[in-house]
């Protein structure tokens, strides 16, 4: 039972590593980071290693992926910004 | 160098380190079994200390010299980030204006923010006898406080978190980590060295001598630390412009 968690577990993050990685738009990776950080933690959880699990929940689904879209929000802006000082 | 000349160097090194990984794990002891030399001399050295967690025994005991290195790489980062996003001589300020939040949005973060705040405090008091410590917990109550970004607006966001504080507190906390370390010398012990506070009884708040002190230190400096990382990230997206006032 414990061994088909893991597998489960071990799948999910396989699949939205590689879907993170497929994806072109940094917004968007930056939402699948979040849902591959969340499957990291259950995967360190069911390996029974519950503060590593934790730190990946808070820093992987929640910090990482918000510096990103904030960094993907400012180059947005300045291009965007660019673009009207040249008209 | 070429391109087909870096692409062999790539291959190479790749590939040395796969092979090389793929070996170690090879000789890797088998999941779950019962063989545990560092588990079981951790656990017995936690147990002498009257700290229910092991691991915040390992992290703030057994190698609490460790945790001030990863501390002081995560206050450098910090003090990096403040220095390359602060407001260049080309940029001005241009205060964001407020704007219509979704109802449903701002319910859910007004009711979600003390529940994650507290929880991020309980997950930082409680480093010593459950899951969880000073890290887990800070990023998690700084987190916590952005949802009124979410809710409210940017105004109310500065209004709730002043970030001067926020840097007064990263280092001091951090110094507070310094200063328990030097009293274990001054008390004749040696750096860090848990020796200077009573044990304490088993699985309560205040067992395992100078662990809750460097953990609650250590949640401190990661809260402020977090708080102040994403109010310069905040600043840039939302705030600076580009240009020399308007």
């Amino acid at each position: 039972m414990a061994d088909a968690v893991v597998v489960v577990a071990l799948l999910a993050v396989a699949g939205l590593a590689t879907a993170a990685v497929a994806n072109r738009d940094p917004a968007r990776q930056a939402l699948v980071l979040a849902v591959l950080g969340t499957a990291l933690a259950v995967l360190f959880t069911v390996l029974q290693a519950p503060d590593v699990g934790l730190s990946q929940l808070a820093v992987g689904s929640a910090l990482t992926p918000l510096l990103i879209m904030l960094s993907v929000r400012k180059v947005r802006r300045r291009s965007a910004h660019g673009k009207d000082s040249k008209q | 160098m070429n391109p087909r000349a870096r692409l062999w160097l790539v291959v190479l090194g790749g590939g040395g380190l796969a092979a090389l990984l793929v070996a170690a794990c090879l000789r890797l002891p088998a999941f779950g079994g019962p063989w545990h030399p560092y588990g079981d001399r951790a656990v017995r050295a936690a147990l002498a200390r009257h700290i229910a967690n092991t691991i915040a025994s390992v992290n703030f005991d057994q190698r609490a010299f460790d945790t001030m290195g990863e501390m002081t790489i995560l206050f450098a980062a910090v003090l990096g980030c403040v220095v390359l996003l602060r407001q260049a001589r080309d940029e001005h300020r241009d205060p964001p204006e407020p704007c219509e939040v979704a109802a449903p949005v701002r319910r859910y973060a007004l009711v979600v923010l003390p529940i994650a705040l507290v929880t991020g405090l309980y997950v930082i008091a409680h480093g010593q006898l459950s899951p969880g410590g000073g890290f887990q917990g800070g990023v998690v109550a700084a987190t916590a406080l952005h949802l009124m970004y979410l809710g409210a607006d940017y105004a109310a966001l500065e209004r709730i978190r002043p970030v001067e504080a926020f840097e007064i507190g990263d280092a001091l906390s951090a110094s507070a980590y310094l200063v328990l370390g030097f009293a274990g010398v001054l008390a004749g012990g040696a750096f860090l060295a848990n020796t200077l506070l009573p044990y304490g009884t088993f699985n309560t708040l205040s067992s395992g001598g100078t662990v809750p002190l460097l953990n609650a230190a250590i949640g401190m400096e990661v809260a402020s630390a977090v708080v102040v990382l994403l109010a310069r990230f905040l600043d840039q997206a939302v705030e600076i412009e580009e240009g020399s006032g308007s």
